[in-house]
This record gives C-alpha cells, sequence and structure tokens, in this order.
C-alpha cells in the first residue's frame, strides 16, 4: 500500500500551486483575498511536511493574522476611494476602479525577473549537497543560544535578518508619506459576544507572543513570529476601534518603528573592535545582546505591522486638505 | 485500548468535518451554511482534539491541546455570531 | 497508527480542498469567508494530528497561533463590510 503521506505531500503540494493559479486568476477580489489567506494556511502545513516549524510559525502568523486583514484593508481603501464602497458585488465581482495594464505588465515584468533569477540560482545550486547543517551545528557552541534557526539568524547571517527589519521600517515610512489624516470610523457595533471574546482572547495573543518570542532562543519561534503575533493585538484593537490613534501618539510610534532597527544596528557596531568585526557579538555575552535584540525588534515589528494596518499617519488635517483625503 | 478509543474518536471528528464540508457545499442559504459550518468547527475539532489528548506524552502537550480546542471553540463562536449579525444586517438594508 | 493517522490527514485535506468551491461560487462576501474558516479550523485538526505523527510538538505552537488568530480575518472581514468611511 502507498504511504498515505506521499499522498498527502502530493496533494498538499498540488494544492498550493491550484490555489496560488486561483488567487491571480479570480475574477472577484474578495474571492482572490480569502483563495490567498487559505493558500498562506495551506503554505504553513507544506512547511510543517518539510519539517520547518519555524517557517510555519511565521507563515501562521503572518499568512493567517496580518496579511489576511492588510488585503482586506486594501481592498475597503480602494472601493473607498473608487466610491463604490455601499454597492455590493454584482455577477460576484467585487466593484473597484481597474488597475492600469501598464502597472499590470510592469508588476508581471518585474516578477518574471524575480522567478527568472530564482530559477538560475535554483539550476546552479549543487544538487542534494550536505547543506549547511554540519557547520551551523560546529558553530552552535559560539551562538549564545541553542536553538540552530534563531543562532543563523540572530548570529551568524543576522545583517541579513537586520536588513529585513528594515525593509519593514522602509514600508511603514513609505505607507505615512502617502496616506496622512484621522480615520473617521465611527466604533462598530460587536455587541456583548465580541467582548467577552476580547476579554479572553487579546490577553491569550499577548501571552503566546511573548511565549514564542522567549522560546525562540531553544526551539522554534523568535521574533518574527512574535512580533506578527502581537501586531494581531493592534489589528483587533484598531478594528473595534478600542485604541483610536492620535496625532500624539505619533512621536512614540515613531519611535517603537526605529527602536528595533536602531538597537540592532547599534549593537553591531558597537561589539566592532579588539580583534572583533562588525556583528561579531562577544560569545559571552552573544545570549544576553541577542535576546536583547529580538526583544526590541519583536516591540517594533508589532507596532510597525499595527501601524501598516492603520495604512495612514494620523495627523489632523486643514480643512482645505481635508477634502480630497478622509 | 487507549489507541482504540483515540483513533475512533478522530475518525469521528473527521466525519463531522466532512459533514461540515457537505453542508457548506450542499445548504440553501448563508444561515444554514453557517449552522453546518460551526458544528463541524466545534465537534469535529473537539473529537480530534480529546483523541489527540489521549495520545499525548506530556502533560504540557495535553495543557497546549485544551487551550487550543479552548481558543477555536471561543473564536468558531465568535466568528459565527459575527457573521450572522452581519449577514442579517445586510438582507435588511436590501442588499444582494 | 501512523499510516492511520496519515489517512485521516489527508481525508481532512480532501474535505477542505472540496470546501473551496464554496470559496468560488460566493455569491455573497460571507459565503467566501466562512470556507476560510472551515479550513483553519480542519488546519487545526491536521497540525494536531501531525504533530503525534512526525513526533514534533512544536507544531503545537502553530496550531495555538493558528487557533488564536482565526478570529483576526473574519472580524477585519465582518467590521470593514459594514464600515462605511475609509
Amino acid at each position: 500500500m502507498t504511504d498515505p503521506f506521499l499522498i498527502l505531500d502530493l496533494l498538499l503540494a498540488g494544492a498550493v500551486i491550484a490555489l496560488a493559479i486561483a488567487t491571480l486568476t479570480a475574477r472577484d477580489l474578495f474571492a482572490a483575498i480569502v483563495l490567498f489567506i487559505v493558500l498562506g494556511l495551506l503554505s504553513a502545513l507544506a512547511w510543517v511536511r518539510l519539517s520547518a516549524p519555524d517557517v510555519a510559525l511565521a507563515e501562521a502568523a503572518i499568512g493567517t493574522g496580518v496579511t489576511g486583514a492588510l488585503l482586506l484593508k486594501t481592498l475597503h481603501h480602494l472601493r473607498y476611494v473608487a466610491g463604490t464602497l455601499g454597492e455590493q458585488a454584482a455577477h460576484g465581482v467585487t466593484p473597484v476602479t481597474p488597475v492600469p495594464m501598464s502597472v499590470i505588465w510592469a508588476n508581471a515584468a518585474f516578477c518574471g525577473l524575480i522567478t527568472l533569477g530564482l530559477a538560475i540560482a535554483f539550476l546552479d545550486a549543487p544538487l542534494g549537497g550536505p547543506g549547511f547543517d554540519a557547520l551551523v551545528a560546529d558553530a552552535m557552541p559560539a551562538s549564545g543560544v541553542d536553538h540552530g534557526v534563531t543562532a543563523v539568524l540572530l548570529n551568524f547571517r543576522s545583517y541579513d535578518t537586520l536588513m529585513e527589519v528594515v525593509v519593514l521600517l522602509a514600508a511603514v515610512i513609505a505607507v505615512w508619506q502617502i496616506e496622512r489624516g484621522l480615520s473617521e470610523a465611527p466604533a462598530p457595533d460587536l455587541s456583548v459576544i465580541w467582548q467577552g471574546f476580547a476579554r479572553l482572547t487579546l490577553p491569550a495573543i499577548v501571552v503566546v507572543g511573548t511565549y514564542l518570542l522567549w522560546k525562540g532562543s531553544e526551539a522554534p519561534g523568535g521574533a518574527f513570529q512574535g512580533g506578527a503575533v502581537l501586531a494581531a493585538v493592534g489589528i483587533l484593537l484598531l478594528l473595534s476601534r478600542l485604541y483610536v490613534p492620535h496625532p500624539s501618539h505619533r512621536a512614540l510610534a515613531r519611535w517603537g518603528f526605529v527602536l528595533g532597527t536602531g538597537v540592532f544596528a547599534g549593537v553591531a557596531l558597537l561589539v566592532t573592535g579588539g580583534g572583533r568585526v562588525t556583528f561579531e557579538y562577544p560569545p559571552e555575552h552573544a545570549k544576553t545582546l541577542i535576546l536583547l535584540i529580538e526583544g526590541l525588534v519583536t516591540v517594533s515589528i508589532a507596532v510597525t505591522l499595527a501601524a501598516l494596518f492603520h495604512g495612514r499617519e494620523p495627523v489632523a488635517l486643514r480643512a482645505k486638505e481635508a477634502g480630497h483625503d478622509a | 485500548m487507549l489507541d482504540l478509543m483515540a483513533a475512533s474518536l478522530v475518525v469521528f471528528g473527521a466525519v463531522f468535518f466532512i459533514a461540515g464540508t457537505v453542508g457548506l457545499l450542499r445548504f440553501p442559504d448563508i444561515y444554514c451554511r453557517l449552522h453546518a459550518l460551526t458544528k463541524a468547527d466545534g465537534l469535529g475539532l473537539a473529537l480530534v482534539a480529546l483523541g489527540m489528548a489521549l495520545k499525548a506524552e506530556s502533560f504540557g502537550e495535553v495543557f497546549r491541546i485544551v487551550l487550543i480546542w479552548f481558543f477555536v471553540a471561543l473564536a468558531s463562536a465568535t466568528c459565527g455570531h459575527l457573521i450572522a449579525a452581519y449577514a442579517r444586517q445586510a438582507d435588511r438594508e436590501g442588499k444582494a | 497508527m501512523t499510516t492511520f493517522f496519515g489517512i485521516i490527514v489527508v481525508i481532512l485535506l480532501v474535505s477542505i480542498l472540496t470546501g473551496l468551491i464554496r470559496v468560488h461560487r460566493g455569491p455573497r462576501p460571507a459565503d467566501r469567508m466562512m470556507a476560510a474558516q472551515l479550513v483553519g479550523s480542519a488546519a487545526v485538526a491536521i497540525l494536531l494530528i501531525l504533530s503525534r505523527a512526525m513526533d514534533m510538538p512544536a507544531l503545537l505552537d502553530v496550531a495555538v497561533v493558528f487557533a488564536l488568530l482565526a478570529a483576526v480575518a473574519v472580524v477585519g472581514f465582518v467590521v470593514l463590510a459594514s464600515r462605511k468611511v475609509s
């Protein structure tokens, strides 16, 4: 009899590809978003089957929580700008202004270039090589942590990880440049059932986010996973209007955005000297430094993702400006 | 014996998930589908979780399985309520 | 036992993939969203089974994250769909 896990893997791989195609070709944008959320769920399962629980955790936190909410918010904003917010889907197509063909082709060209690059890199890579497992295992004692993935991300190739944090920072700076203003949305009427749910779930999400960060030094988990889970709290608070961004909160938010990047880069530069290069943590302090960086990067990721969801700099606009931008 | 109990609980759980899918596809309107869905969520996952808890190897695993079941049940009930309330509101406003 | 778990996981996966027809058909956005919710719960069940079958307790953490964040997309959908301003 065939191994059911082989069938499972084939089914999962086929489903992920089919869902990707379905997401891109869906005529209804709302259906495309739902398909994308499902794609995230199944990719997490695929990562599990590849024995990569770290990536599965990140995909679970970002794919199910943050990305879905971000895309729904984007669709809402597109429909608001297009003036089709009140209209329901006719013929199963959510009405928005069509994207210019030039933008579609430019995007397709960029995606094609990236795919081409990946294909070349894949073909150049040695097949069935030993990988880096042995190298990582040899260097583990000097890393300061007990989990290989965290050692690689926060010590052996921390420059890459710093750049990933910078990408988020750049994204939120761009969003704050593009959109400004205060949201006038009224608090949604979500009834007492929602309140009971929020009272139990929001604290639990905070605990789990912190737990994932803490556990990262010895098991799957870490800053990105913890930060994305914590960002979900921010998204739920923003959606239910339990927290309303105010212009006076901007200074604090800015500190939150740069905290992780700043401390990460600062530590990397401060350990330089005495025969060490940048990013080379002294082994006796490595664990403390990594936990410090991870903790602050978690805060930054959570604040940044929540701010990206809010999607605008909360600043009171003068009447003249407010006319075209609500 | 424990294996058999765990296996039968998991099978029953899977049956409820299949029933949920059938309901989601075959039921005529949104409220009926919601009913099918929340049954599958609630009971299907509860049975699978119970079955897997019997096979757990440490107290920590049992604790996490209970936590998972509790929060899925909570989320599923809340989401069911929110979707139903939203659909009813939309019906009242005469939308498609 | 592992083979048995494998078969159950395949059955659950086939079941949720079939449920995705509802995402395609709609007709209302809420119908599509419900299908995603079913996939989420079934994914949690699959993770519970896989954590035992693959002997990876860390998968329970993935399932905890799924369970806690399952509501975010639905709450986002319901709140945004009934909102009239940006």
